[in-house]
């Protein structure tokens, strides 16, 4: 079975460590280059000779092409996207959802995941409930979504947590490397939606704290070499602790109901 | 905004734990910063964060008239503003029912605790006394502006130096200050809001469970060295509460008070930051 | 008697001390403070997001919009809450001070939010808060295609000075004060704000504008520093 991340992960880059040392941090104006060996990619123009860049992040070369690779800013929909997001108004003919973009984002009647009442769609999804959907366009007046896919749909349980959009290539990992190193080891489903916006669920309270520590820890760390090692090693210590500190809870708990 | 209903859930499902997301016990407050003397044109001003939410409190004082029911007594007047810069889900315009409910509960725990001695503040009975002004400003919402602000007002006014008086012209020398304190009494209020969210009870809460919270309890208490007394309180949000409840937050109100009157106390006078 | 000596001591060309840092208001976009010795700004930016009501939108360009206020103990006699006539001013000369640098075609019917707030008050508030605001929007992300920076220049007398501070806005000697707020767009050096209030002659306008610029350059190098040491938003 296809997981979530295994289908976001084909609609984007990603990180290669050793690439990253050699991208300068540029800030919007700045010249990146000067000639014509080079043309201007994503967040890069071209001003006379120079190719400068409109964002403030990382100058990557690559081929012919300069591109910036934004470290801030708010989450930029493309189609294809994976992305979570709350149900904030019902229409007659869909859901007004809030994903963090720029843009206004709707899921209409005819994209939803199962059968619906059209007297009440609230049935489907009510205000207030959490979905994983889809970009399917990016227009002028909003963007469109849908719910029909593998893993897309409601969200039941669980709990949300939010990140800056730029560093979930990094919280995913090379082919899903580092995201699913994260659910192992805290045992917990986890969505991670390319807005930011993630999804955690376990068994136990005390796992999602754990992933989200996890996740948190990841995305703080984002510019060293060597993550995925690094986090491995940090999921191991901390894992210990928290053995040790929920065998004693759980000890503590059997005590108490004797 | 409402959160994610899921989210609110999962809130109970960890309060009813005995957890919070960020780890601290249900009645635990975020890391506190203090920092008095941060606006130097302020008679008295100060700054501080709970966790990330912030909040500045400036004072500044003038000459006015008195009310004609309390001639021989200076006045006060408080003011709060949920500044858009804080937040994007403040708006611009007149303060509305949230800021000024905030302001209210700050200015009613310094008015009743008797914090300030207002008879200390007339220069002329019937004719001039000092007007105190207490604004408070929010500078990032992570929940629970409420004690924040009521803190940094008292802070603000703590370490707040009285102005230069002409006198002659019988007018504020605006920009000149003496190294006179204001006539504060010992008797300085902390306010602590309780929250009721599911089952459980909960201080200083972070965005998300300020959003899930189903009522609170504001409670400002002071005490002049003998006995903590209780000189404000508002309940607020649309659930009930049981008697059993109020008076456990009532209980709980007292204990945190006694715990952490010194500390806090302690930490305004050795935190002045300003030129003063 | 001629100006020939600064109340703080600087010399004529001297900015006063600068501080600048970066992500001060955690829940916004981006978000910055700047200061010119005791004058304090913080700018906090909030989008591109859907601008509300809908007939304020753009349906050509992202919009732009700028709010500037001080808080009322920011000086020394206190400011009453809530905005004036001049608060008001400022928020659009700075509006039309940053507009030349943003990029923003592409967000139709977004906005752009900047709230610049002062915290505390010695001159120079508007030109603090752009430089406030140039440094949140970098933060936030938003494109742009330089920078901007500010200053306030001063004709005291026959004097051009670098930065003034309350003490010379209040100078009555002679031809007393000029005060001249710029910002220039720091590659190109084109204007992007020119307000005066004083008596000059045209010849010394032209000195200011020039100082301005010298001044200015020295500021985006701060700017510049402070956003390349960011390494987490």
């Amino acid at each position: 079975m296809m997981s979530r991340e295994e289908e976001t992960r084909e609609e984007f880059e990603q990180e290669d460590d050793e690439r990253k040392e050699k991208r300068e941090l540029v800030i919007p104006g700045e010249v990146i280059t000067t000639g014509n060996d080079y043309l201007p990619g994503d967040w890069a123009k071209r001003e006379g000779q120079d190719i400068i860049a409109l964002r403030f992040g990382l100058a990557d070369k690559s081929g012919r092409l300069i591109k910036i690779i934004p470290l801030s800013g708010t989450y930029m929909p493309r189609k294809g996207n994976v992305v979570i997001g709350k149900v904030v108004d019902i229409t007659f003919n869909g859901w007004l959802m809030d994903i963090d973009a720029p843009y206004s984002s709707f899921l209409p009647l005819s994209e939803c995941s199962k059968f619906v009442n059209k007297n009440d769609l609230s049935e489907c999804y009510d205000i207030g409930d959490m979905l994983a959907i889809k970009v399917l366009g990016v227009k002028r007046k909003g963007i469109d979504l849908t719910a029909r896919g593998k893993n897309l749909g409601k969200l039941e349980d669980g709990m949300i947590i939010k990140i800056n959009s730029n560093k979930v290539p990094r919280v995913i990992g090379k082919e899903g490397s580092m995201i699913n190193l994260i659910k192992k080891e805290s045992n917990c489903d986890i969505t991670v939606g390319q807005n930011g916006i993630i999804w955690i669920r376990g068994e136990k309270v005390e796992d999602e704290l754990f992933a989200e520590k996890a996740i948190l820890f990841v995305t703080e760390k984002s510019f060293i070499e060597g993550l995925t090692e690094k986090t491995k090693e940090w999921l191991e210590t901390t894992k210990q602790q928290k053995d040790i500190k929920d065998d004693k809870a759980d000890k503590k708990k059997a005590k108490e109901a004797k | 905004m409402e959160i994610a209903n899921l989210t609110k859930k999962r809130i109970k499902d960890y309060l009813e734990a005995g957890k919070r997301f960020d780890g601290r016990d249900l009645l635990d407050h975020r890391e506190l910063e203090i920092e008095t003397g941060i606006s130097i044109n302020a008679e008295g001003s100060a700054r501080v964060r709970l966790g990330k939410t912030e909040v500045v409190a400036g004072v500044k004082m003038d000459v006015s008239e008195p009310y004609t029911d309390h001639e021989g007594e200076g006045t006060m007047i408080t003011t709060l503003e949920l500044l858009p810069l804080s937040s994007e889900e403040f708006d611009y315009g007149p303060p509305k029912i949230d800021a000024i409910e905030i302001a209210r509960i700050v200015d009613r725990g310094i008015r009743e605790s008797g914090m300030i001695d207002f008879e200390k503040l007339c220069i002329k009975e019937g004719e001039k006394v000092w007007t105190i002004f207490i604004d408070v400003y929010t500078m990032n919402d992570d929940g629970n502006l409420l004690d924040a602000s009521a803190l940094a007002a008292i802070a603000a006014l703590m370490t707040a130096r009285m102005p230069k008086y002409d006198e002659e012209k019988e007018k504020v020398a605006f920009g000149e200050f003496t190294k006179d304190p204001l006539p504060i009494t010992k008797n300085i209020p902390l306010t602590f809001t309780f929250h009721k969210i599911g089952k459980s009870i909960i201080l200083d809460p972070g965005r998300e469970e300020e959003a899930a919270s189903e009522a609170r309890v504001s409670i400002a208490m002071s005490s002049d060295g003998k006995e903590a007394k209780i000189n404000a309180m508002q309940k607020g949000n649309e659930a009930s509460l049981t008697q059993e409840e109020m008076f456990n937050i009532i209980d709980l109100a007292e204990k945190k008070y006694k715990d952490s009157s010194k500390e806090i106390f302690d930490r305004i006078e050795k935190n002045l930051k300003g030129k003063k | 008697m001629a100006y020939t000596k600064r109340p703080d001591g600087r010399k004529f060309d001297e900015l006063r001390e600068m501080k600048a840092k970066v992500g001060v208001v955690p829940r916004a976009d981006g978000s910055a403070l700047f200061a010119f010795g005791d004058t304090i700004a913080i700018a906090a930016v909030y989008g591109p997001k859907p601008l509300h009501p809908q007939h304020l939108q753009n349906p050509e360009k992202g919009v732009l919009r700028v709010n500037y206020d001080m808080l009322s103990f920011s000086v020394t006699e206190r400011k009453k809450p809530g905005p004036s006539r001049r608060s008001q001013e400022i928020s659009k000369v700075t509006e039309w001070a940053l507009a030349p640098a943003l990029q923003i075609d592409n967000f139709q019917n977004t906005v752009v939010d900047v709230h610049i707030t002062i915290l505390q008050a010695n001159a120079s508030t508007r030109c603090a808060g752009i430089n406030a605001a140039s440094l949140a929007l970098a933060h936030a992300g938003i494109p742009m295609t330089d920078l901007v920076s500010a200053v306030s220049i001063g004709k005291i007398d026959d004097k051009i000075v670098t930065d003034l501070i309350k003490e010379e806005e209040d100078y009555e000697d002679g031809e007393g004060a000029t005060d001249i707020p710029l910002a220039f767009l720091s590659k190109s050096g084109q204007l992007t704000l020119l307000q005066l209030d004083g008596k000059t002659s045209t010849k010394k306008l032209k000195e200011a504008i020039e100082a301005g610029r010298a001044a200015c350059k020295e500021i985006y190098e701060l700017q510049k520093k402070v956003l390349k040491e960011i390494q987490e938003k």
